[in-house]
């Protein structure tokens, strides 16, 4: 519906803002990346909450995973995560080929470094979806080719 | 396409017993349909995960930081404007692509349009629209229900003067300028300081000249 416009161009807006805000000492610190990612951990604490009220109990790790790649993704972004891969000792892998935040941007190389700013808002949605279902974790993205990119999650064992 | 429309053109709060039975959203039919036979059970609606929530979200944790930021309300409320503003311009390519709407002829059907396409469309709410005795150019939106406040309880201690949905005048602002038209878009109320409804005041000011236009070219 309309409303994923309204959330893209907020998130831009929201990238935006908070670099032009920034002094230099910051962002080579990467306290706007944090900034962000401080956000979207709040969100997706959240939104995991509503989403989860009438859903059975997860029975493992991987079931938790898998969760967040099929119905998770998709009521936020539209679509499945393509690929999910792992080590099954707590590192997962999110592949997703056309990264709704990322399609309007570019296809190919362009603004390649500019990415990471946009993804780490996600990052901070999976890690605060995972934190509120009782999974300690650090969340990193990669991107090789805009609009295809990559999360990496690494389950901290308590 | 049709689904979408026949979404725009309802006017009331949809029933659930319209919705199971004559469109079937997308997640009935991916194959949750086991939650709709429970609603037929025991009529309660099932949650159904929406991307509205995102958005309400993410504004919220957006306030949030900027409250830790800045300390003066009308720094942050200057920065939700100017935010607006930014994605107003943009917004408004969206709107006119999504609604194929007529060319208007006068301030009120703009207003209008506002209240019952633009808010319909990216809220879900439809804003009443009264107009202003004394001018022709004053109107103001009522809004009932204002889905950005849904998980606000009240305003942080020390903030009273904050507009937490300064975002929406922003937006309101930037998408009439792309129009070519300026205005002056404030809250004269807001039921989180107090005040019984949620009011928008839309004035329009002077069109931008045709100088300008000519410019560009």
């Amino acid at each position: 519906m309309a409303d994923e416009a309204l959330f893209l161009l907020l998130h831009n807006e929201m990238v935006t803002g908070v670099y032009k805000s920034a002094d230099q000492g910051e962002v080579e610190n990467g306290r706007c990346i944090t900034k962000l990612e401080n956000m979207g951990f709040r969100v997706g604490q959240g939104l995991i909450e509503r989403f989860t009220k009438d859903t059975a109990r997860f029975k493992d790790e991987l079931d938790i995973m898998k969760f967040i790649c099929k119905d998770f993704w998709t009521t936020v972004f539209k679509k499945q995560i393509d690929n999910l891969r792992t080590n099954h000792q707590g590192i997962y892998v999110l592949q997703d080929n056309k990264f709704r935040l990322l399609t309007q941007m570019s296809a190919g190389k362009q603004y390649l470094d500019h990415a990471p700013k946009y993804l780490a808002f996600t990052c901070g949605l999976i890690r605060g979806g995972l934190s509120n279902l009782g999974i300690k974790s650090i969340v990193t993205a990669e991107v090789s080719a805009m609009p295809a990119c990559k999360f990496q999650v690494m389950i901290q064992k308590m | 396409m049709n689904l979408q429309a026949s979404w725009l053109l309802r006017d009331s709060q949809p029933m659930w017993e319209k919705d199971m039975m004559a469109i079937k959203p997308w997640w009935v039919v991916k194959g949750q349909d086991k939650k709709a036979r429970n609603y037929r059970r025991w009529k309660i609606p099932p949650y159904l995960p929406n991307n509205r929530d995102l958005f309400v979200l993410t504004y919220g944790a957006l306030v949030a930081q900027l409250c830790k930021d800045y300390e003066k309300d009308e720094d942050v409320n200057n920065y939700l404007d100017k935010m607006g503003y930014g994605i107003g311009i943009r917004l408004v390519e969206d709107f006119l692509a999504r609604s194929c709407v007529k060319k208007c002829h006068s301030y009120s059907e703009i207003a209008d349009l506002i209240a019952q396409v633009a808010f319909k469309m990216y809220l879900g709410i439809t804003p009443s629209v009264t107009r202003n005795e004394s001018s022709r150019n004053e109107f103001s939106l009522i809004l009932d229900k204002n889905p950005l406040v849904e998980f606000v309880e009240e305003l942080p201690a020390g903030r009273s003067s904050l507009c937490y949905c300064n975002l929406l005048c922003g937006v309101i602002r930037g998408a009439l300028e792309m129009i070519h038209l300026t205005a002056d878009v404030t809250f004269l109320q807001d039921r989180l300081k107090g005040d019984k409804v949620t009011e928008i005041g839309i004035t329009f000011l002077k069109k931008l000249e045709e100088k300008k236009c000519r410019r560009k070219k």
